[in-house]
């Protein structure tokens, strides 16, 4: 039997197109323009998230049987806080510079809807390995719109790609900047990451007949 | 028929074991993490000093990096040569006054009858002495803070500044090369010995930082907030502090 079935590779692969979190579900939007100013955080968060909700899936999904629906959504956000401030602990303990660097993003997974959402709407209802799966494939279809963003944002926004200059030195003017290039600062706030999104949303439904709504 | 995890009491059940499983799990992980998470609070401390004095590792023109953890107990002791305690008027020595929070002492110090204890290390490198002043602000949207180390005529030799959660790509570049480096040289002092500090400057003329008596350095674009904080914690500071490093240069 392969590792994947067909419906389990759909699991991984559609929420990177077809059902992509943000941009189609518009789901995680808030921590996706908090954080996008900078390739490397985008990264990072990216990174955090996979494992949040890969972990939380699964949690979820043993637990599937015995949580009181009353309190469902209780239960859920008690294990994302759990998973967050363990994994917050083990990093400050072993990995202190790379703590430093997340500090900021550790608070933002909790606030994120998406693990909340992949909670709800299929760890509750669905075994764990699948669970794991969609955990897995949803957190990436985030990173990949995530990393984009950061992209694009980061370069024309303050001229470097992780930190390094890639088009030359703003200063110095040398590179792109001595024809007169400026860096866009507008770039680096938070409402040109909406624009960022909007303008991805816009070319994947221009691309995809399928995703466009009847009215 | 209703399920069983539908009734109240299966709730209230639940809903407790959960809360002593989860507490105690987290009570554990924290209880048994903590002394390393301890430890490298202070290697982070005392790397950050050293930086501020111009030692540590740094490699090309963007780089930041410390001391390794492994030699940085050696490498403090080896180049601070005193560490000292200012409370109220007293001077004293203090081994472990690099431990000394200061978040800490400003809350305490708020109380009545509390003057709040400040630390100032003296290093020594290739014969020249440096003064180290630790200091701490408000930023935009949570703690700054840094070191600044002095000379014998209050000239800055270097400074090491850190937030908690300013935004990156802006305010978070205040730990980046190019923005602290800029501070060496400066002077703190104006040519008839009055206090100025050293301003966080939007508009400055001199982006290239070439004019190191105008108590001025280039301001970061969109970080207007975290730039006033730190002009401002710097001025608090050594406002403080100057009383002592003057006795202490004399």
């Amino acid at each position: 039997m392969a590792l994947l079935s067909k419906k389990d590779k759909a699991l991984i692969l559609d929420p990177l197109t077809d059902n992509n979190p943000i941009t189609i579900q518009v789901l995680g939007i808030c921590s996706a323009l908090a954080i996008t100013a900078q390739l490397k955080a985008s990264v990072v968060m990216a990174i955090s998230v996979l494992f949040v909700m890969g972990a939380g899936n699964v949690v979820i999904s043993l637990m599937r049987n015995i949580i009181p629906s009353k309190i469902r959504i209780i239960v859920q956000l008690v294990v994302v806080a759990t998973l967050v401030i363990i994994v917050d602990q083990v990093l400050k303990a072993f990995a202190y510079e790379l703590s430093k660097e997340l500090s900021v993003f550790i608070g933002l997974i909790i606030t994120n809807c998406i693990i909340m959402g992949r909670f709800e709407a299929f760890a509750l209802g669905n075994g764990v390995y699948r669970s794991f799966l969609d955990g897995i494939g949803n957190a990436l279809g985030y990173s990949v719109i995530l990393i984009i963003v950061g992209f694009f944002r980061e370069l024309l926004g303050s001229g470097t790609l992780l930190g390094i200059q890639v088009l030359g030195d703003p200063i110095a003017k040398t590179g792109l900047y001595s024809i007169g290039y400026e860096n866009n600062g507008f770039m680096l706030l938070s409402p040109m990451a909406l624009i960022v999104v909007g303008i991805i949303i816009w070319v994947q439904r221009s691309r995809n007949p399928k995703l466009i709504e009847e009215n | 028929m209703a399920k069983k995890t539908d009734s109240n009491s299966y709730t209230f059940i639940f809903a407790i074991l959960m809360v002593i499983v989860v507490g105690s799990l987290l009570a554990f992980v924290a209880s048994s993490l903590k002394p390393t998470i301890v430890e490298n609070q202070r290697y982070e401390k005392q790397q950050n000093i050293l930086y501020a004095m111009d030692v540590h590792n740094n490699e090309g023109d963007n780089d930041v990096s410390f001391i390794s953890t492994e030699n940085v107990g050696d490498q403090f002791n080896q180049y601070i040569k005193r560490q000292l305690v200012i409370q109220g008027g007293e001077v004293t020595e203090n081994d472990e006054a690099y431990l000394i929070d200061l978040a800490r002492e400003e809350a305490l110090s708020k109380k009545a009858g509390y003057e709040k204890r400040l630390p100032l290390f003296i290093g020594e490198k290739d014969g020249k002495t440096y003064y180290i002043v630790p200091m701490r602000g408000k930023g935009l949207w949570d703690a700054i803070w840094g070191f600044m180390s002095l000379n014998d005529e209050f000239v800055v030799q270097g400074v090491y500044f850190d937030h908690k959660a300013e935004t990156p790509g802006l305010g978070a570049n205040i730990k980046e090369r190019f923005f602290m480096d800029d501070f060496e040289g400066e002077h703190v002092l104006d040519e008839s010995g009055n206090f100025q500090g050293i301003n966080v400057a939007k508009g400055n003329n001199d982006p290239l930082n070439e004019r190191k008596t105008d108590h001025q350095v280039d301001a970061i674009a969109g970080s207007t907030i975290t730039g006033n904080g730190v002009t401002s914690m710097i001025s608090t500071y050594l406002r403080t502090y100057l009383p002592h490093l003057k006795n202490l240069t004399q």
